[in-house]
């Protein structure tokens, strides 16, 4: 559904001091139909320079790509009519109301029910009753909104969104990011360029750390697998004396599946103490280790798998950059 | 079709609602009309001088005052200098248009979202175009619609009005003044296209007018005389200018740079 190969975008420097600027080096990347697909990059990383290439606003300096299988800069106005795109900023015609907003951009976009899906849209995103307000004298979330029903009018079966909850309040990002949701599974691909790591663990089947070269792609997951294993952690019943945890680490030690323990501070006052095993399958493994420990007679509060977050993910792979190539890429 | 009606249709709805464009689509055809309604009236009531007299001689060589007396010719020769700012009219309104289409979208960030639709830039200049052009070229003719009416019941005779409605300005109104709203529309996406703040572009494309200021003070000082001749010169210069400048408008208008490089 899109699909890269080698897309790089330089940028020409201004005037005398002005150097070349490598946007994107070499992207190849592969997003199924009907995937949600994270793209995660720190600001200036080249995420909008992508969509921008692959919604042809802007020409690739080298490289090729398709979307719906229609190649960039072959066929741009094709392309540009079976995408949706939620620029950065909604872009709104502020003087309009929302429906004159909505009605402009369906017959830009050849809808042929111009009317019915300016009011679907409008009733979906709880705009309905403001139709006829300027779009100027909306709040942030509901500009937003707004232009996320833009982006949608024509049903286009790739949509693209730019940081889609940058710079909104909570609220109105929940309520941004639940619309989103309901997108999924209706078919579409989505293209989600964001910062916001809870949004794309949240709504992402898969997502691709980007910072000009992409450095990682495959389910989140699958990443944290990749970077940190499986990991067991047992919370022990207070209280235990340091030596009686040593002792029993050692038994858990001994177990041939288990590769590494590390030994932990208890969660909290109740506790006592933390065991942390490396191991490579947690629900297989768990009642071999809980056994152990029992026959060792500890005293086990709960055992859960320790699960890193994505932003964990993210700073490893952003700290360790080229280097570490995870699911393939590159 | 279908784009290209929505297009110009939308900037029409936005341009009402902008009230400094509006106010210079207003304002500058009303003066520009009134100022010949008042010379119109003004010289058909004031004494003339005999000094003033001797000057005009030279313009009353012309053969369409031929036959006037100094009242006739004085309203004549007075009103129809002031004709000149109707050449005006279709430059400084489509302008002030023109410069905000595509420097005041950057700007309220609903240019992306509109190259993202699509649309040829060929398809969406010549809207952006027209949607400026007919503005400039309905006033001026609304305008020049009005200064006959006026003229009608203000001139001293016959023939001080037969002068407003000589092909000479037939040619201007009808044939020039649409030639040159083409080049100043096609000046203000130039400049518009090249400039990231709206002010600047609406400042730069007003110089324009420039020429037109040269030849308006060449004709009342009394160097320059107009005739059917020099507006059908001026409207072949001008439909030349509008090809090259259309052509370089097309050329000039870089997505990539208006979209990467303006902050």
């Amino acid at each position: 559904m899109i699909r890269t190969e080698g897309l790089c975008k330089v940028f020409l420097g201004n005037g005398k001091a002005g150097k070349e600027v490598r946007a994107v080096d070499g992207l190849n990347l592969e997003v199924q139909q009907g995937e949600v697909f994270g793209f995660l990059g720190p600001n200036g990383a080249g995420k909008t320079t992508t969509v921008r290439m692959l919604t042809c606003l802007i020409g690739p300096s080298a490289g090729r790509a398709w979307v719906n299988d229609l190649e960039v800069g072959k066929a741009d106005l094709a392309i540009q009519a079976q995408v949706g795109i939620l620029t950065e900023s909604p872009g709104l015609y502020d003087r309009l109301s929302a429906r004159y907003n909505l009605e402009f951009f369906a017959a830009m976009y050849g809808v042929k029910d111009v009317k019915g899906q300016v009011e679907k849209y409008l009733r979906l995103l709880d705009l309905w009753d403001r139709r006829d307000s300027e779009a100027g004298t909306f709040s942030k979330g509901m500009k937003q909104k707004l232009a996320i029903a833009r982006a949608l009018l024509h049903e286009p079966p790739v949509v693209f969104l730019d940081e889609p909850t940058a710079a909104l309040d909570p609220e109105a990002a929940k309520t941004v990011r639940d619309f989103i949701e309901t997108l999924r599974g209706q078919g579409r691909t989505i293209f989600l360029c964001t910062h916001n790591l809870d949004e794309a663990e949240r709504l992402c089947e898969r997502i691709g750390v980007f910072r000009q070269r992409l450095i990682a792609v495959d389910t989140p997951d699958a990443l944290r697998r990749q970077l940190f294993g499986r990991q067991t952690v047992v919370h022990l019943a207070a209280p235990a004396a340091t030596g009686e945890i040593e002792s029993l680490a050692t038994s858990v030690r001994a177990l041939p599946f288990v590769q590494r323990v590390e030994l932990l501070a208890p969660a909290d006052a109740q506790g006592g103490g933390r065991l942390v095993i490396a191991l490579d399958d947690p629900a297989l493994r768990n009642p071999a280790i809980v056994q152990a420990l029992v026959n060792q007679g500890a005293q086990i509060q709960f055992v859960n798998e320790m699960k890193h977050s994505l932003e964990d993910v993210y700073l490893s792979l952003m700290n360790n950059g080229a280097e570490s190539t995870p699911g393939g890429a590159q | 079709m279908r784009q290209f009606r929505a297009l110009v249709g939308r900037e029409w709805a936005d341009m009402l609602r902008n009230r400094l464009v509006f106010y210079v689509v207003i304002f500058v055809p009303v003066l520009m009309v009134a100022l010949p309604i008042i010379m119109l009236f003004v010289s058909g009531r004031v004494p003339i001088n005999p000094q003033d007299l001797q000057e005009m001689e030279r313009t009353l060589s012309s053969p369409i005052f031929a036959g006037m007396n100094t009242v006739e010719a004085m309203q004549a020769v007075m009103a129809s200098n002031m004709m000149v700012l109707f050449l005006m009219m279709p430059l400084m309104v489509p302008v002030t248009i023109a410069a905000y289409s595509i420097v005041g979208e950057k700007v309220t960030h609903s240019l992306e979202p509109l190259l993202a639709t699509p649309i040829t830039t060929t398809r969406l200049l010549l809207a952006k175009g027209l949607a400026a052009a007919v503005p400039g070229i309905g006033m001026t003719w609304l305008c020049y619609g009005v200064f006959l009416i006026a003229a009608r019941f203000l001139s001293a005779s016959e023939r001080v009005f037969a002068v407003f409605v000589d092909p000479m300005w037939l040619v201007a109104m009808f044939i020039l003044a649409p030639l040159l709203t083409v080049a100043a529309v096609m000046v203000g996406i130039i400049v518009s296209s090249r400039v990231s703040d709206p002010r600047a572009a609406e400042q730069l494309g007003s110089l324009i007018i420039l020429p037109l200021m040269v030849l308006f003070i060449g004709m009342v000082a009394g160097f320059i005389q107009f005739n059917s001749g020099t507006f059908v010169f001026a409207a072949i210069g001008a439909a030349l200018g509008d090809v090259v400048l259309t052509y370089l408008g097309v050329k000039l208008f870089q997505r990539e740079t208006i979209l990467t490089r303006w902050k």
